[in-house]
């Protein structure tokens, strides 16, 4: 059905972004349009939702150019849900920028560029042509590149170094690997290809373009053996900038690795293999990167490692309950990384540095948002009635009944030394007596947000509380998330409705 | 013609690749930019080469009576190069500021120790 008001959420964001350069130094009217315009967006994306929640899937064809031909916008209930969530943790972030992040970098234009980035990912959740579905993904590393260097202090500078090398060079491939399915197939329309990719004879010659596929996407979503450059630099920039790389960014790799792999490359039994690997690699390096690190955020950046090979596992066991579990899990992803990395920012205010080792007696001074901060990482940890814990259920499940054990065991291993790493913060930064008090005056504690107004305040506390709403929402009634997991996961497993919408709705 | 652009991508690909993995920063920049433009060959040369064909098919055909080159890579290439040419803009602006702050174009003097890391 074609329906051209699916790129509504899209188009308010550019316009917001537009809007924001004609206020150019002016930052208090750039937060309040950016924060405006991501209520319109997210209002715009649950409208999207329903609309599509009933199975129906809208097109929208650029310049009404028929589908294998023009660049068609496909909004799946897939597609959707990401959309909604992402504008959900977008405007979590915007509310929290308003408050967090310095004055210099407003005026050098952070809400247009991080306005531009969010615009990226809707776009790349949106777009049903493999190219379109590039450019995009420029789009957003041109916008993130800016967002991690804008400050220019010397740590970020180094960290985007390896943040821009590393993505181009991700961006490469999968040009390459669009070349080469261009070459094989002569289309890039996604569901065009669907069908073309599965009546080629070639099979070797297709599980390589799906390798360059793999590589691309893998490096945008830090799996196993490419993932070293997230650690290396997702601590630098400010962290309500990190809540939306870290919540955002790696899963619109891994939403790019579905889309191709349920859609053009079904993976054969050699596919799932290689997957499932990459994925116990992933979990278990990720989760002992994490063991070590006394800094809040390097740790979160390595536990975002190792998350991610907890969604990749359930696409390498590629059942329809594996599905379900990994898409709970992403959801899930979204929202607790993105909260994680705005409390990472609200510690930083309390106590003026991200050390575990001089951080302490929070619970004693704020116990109110010690309580807030300890919903969310309860979720983060999977205790049972919140939202880490049923996608695991069905992961398990999944693997069970496919006899995929040594994946269950990573998942296992990942969770406790996930629910280790978050007791030992725990203990370290709420519960142990400040180190300031311990050895007699060195290294003060710096309590900025008591000196700040109510307003202020409010802002920097709101988003984490909206956040933890939502994923206690997810948690207690995930029955209604499930529900729409699992009519994603069966319009993964029998693709036909999707290739139909897009291909004969004329 | 197609035998030239095969080994030339080659080069392409292999050269940018090589550069990648040395540790300065230029090399890294013109391995990157290397890497591109192989890429943008390739997708010149999957496109099918057609000499002399334009793309363009008279009004009145009701089918196609002779092959025709396939406009859609021109798009595609002048697409990736535009972007291409945008993210090496602010990979150099990059690479000249981190030259400006270390002092140095060896990548392995890009780790700062923390203070507050281990």
């Amino acid at each position: 059905m074609i329906d051209n008001s699916i790129i509504l959420p899209l188009i308010v964001n550019l316009f917001a972004a537009i809007i924001q350069l004609f206020f150019w130094r002016k930052t208090v009217a750039q937060r309040i349009i950016s924060i405006a315009a991501c209520f319109i967006v997210m209002l715009l994306s649950a409208q999207l939702v329903g609309k599509v929640y009933n199975g129906d899937i809208l097109i929208m064809e650029a310049a009404n150019w028929k589908a294998p031909f023009g660049i068609v916008f496909v909004a799946d209930l897939f597609s959707s849900v990401l959309v909604l969530f992402s504008s959900l943790a977008g405007l979590a972030v915007s509310v929290f920028s308003a408050a967090g992040i310095g004055r210099a970098r407003m005026l050098y234009g952070y809400f247009p560029i991080f306005h531009f980035l969010m615009m990226g990912l809707i776009g790349a959740f949106l777009t049903g042509d493999i190219f379109n579905l590039y450019v995009w993904f420029e789009v957003i590393i041109i916008s993130s590149f800016v967002l991690m260097t804008l400050g220019g202090r010397k740590p970020q500078i180094e960290g985007a170094v390896k943040y821009m090398a590393m993505n181009i060079l991700a961006s490469t491939f999968f040009l390459t690997g669009i070349a080469v399915l261009y070459g094989v197939t002569g289309t890039l329309n996604m569901a065009d290809l669907s069908l073309k990719v599965a009546a080629h004879e070639n099979r070797n010659l297709i599980n390589i373009t799906a390798i360059f596929f793999i590589i691309g996407f893998g490096i945008k979503s830090a799996v196993f053996p490419l993932y070293f450059w997230l650690p290396s630099s997702y601590h630098t920039p400010p962290s309500a900038v990190v809540a939306a790389f870290g919540g955002l960014l790696t899963k619109v790799g891994l939403y790019a690795l579905f889309r191709v792999c349920t859609l053009i490359f079904i993976p054969d039994a050699f596919m799932q293999n290689l997957l499932i690997w990459l994925a116990i690699f992933t979990i278990l390096t990720g989760s002992f990167g994490a063991f070590i690190k006394r800094d809040i955020r390097k740790m979160f950046s390595y536990l975002i490692v190792c998350h991610i090979g907890f969604i990749l596992a359930g696409l390498g066991i590629f059942t329809e309950v594996a599905l379900v579990g990994a898409l709970l899990y992403l959801f899930h992803d979204i929202m607790v990384k993105t909260n994680m990395f705005l409390i990472a920012g609200l510690i930083r205010q309390l106590r003026g540095t991200m050390n575990m080792d001089k951080l302490g007696g929070l619970y004693t001074d704020y116990p109110k948002i010690s309580l807030l901060i300890a919903i969310v990482l309860f979720s983060l940890v999977g205790v049972p009635p919140l939202s880490g814990f049923w996608p695991k259920i069905y992961l398990f499940e999944a693997g069970f009944m496919s006899d995929r054990y040594l994946v269950v065991g990573a998942i296992i291993i990942g969770s406790f030394i996930t629910l280790y790493v978050i007791a030992k913060m725990w203990i370290d930064v709420f519960w142990k007596a400040p180190p300031a008090a311990a050895d007699g005056g060195e290294g003060a504690i710096v309590d900025k947000f008591k000196t700040f107004p109510l307003s202020k305040k409010a802002l920097l506390v709101s988003p984490i509380v909206l956040l933890a709403a939502i994923s206690l929402y997810m948690g207690l009634c995930t029955e209604n998330i499930a529900l729409a997991a699992k009519q994603i996961a069966a319009e993964m497993m029998d693709t036909a409705p999707y290739v139909e919408a897009v291909l004969k709705t004329h | 013609m197609e035998l030239l652009l095969v080994i030339l991508i080659g080069l392409l690909y292999a050269a940018g690749m090589y550069l990648l993995l040395r540790r300065s920063m230029v090399k890294l920049l013109i391995g990157l930019s290397m890497l591109g433009n192989g890429a943008n060959i390739l997708i010149f040369l999957l496109g099918r080469i057609t000499k002399g064909k334009p793309p363009v098919i008279d009004e009145g055909a009701k089918i196609f009576a002779d092959i025709y080159a396939d406009p859609v890579p021109q798009a595609l290439i002048l697409t990736a190069i535009v972007i291409s040419f945008g993210l090496q803009a602010f990979a150099i602006v990059l690479l000249k500021r981190v030259y400006v702050l270390i002092d140095s174009d060896d990548l392995d003097d890009l780790n700062t120790p923390e203070d507050e890391d281990i």
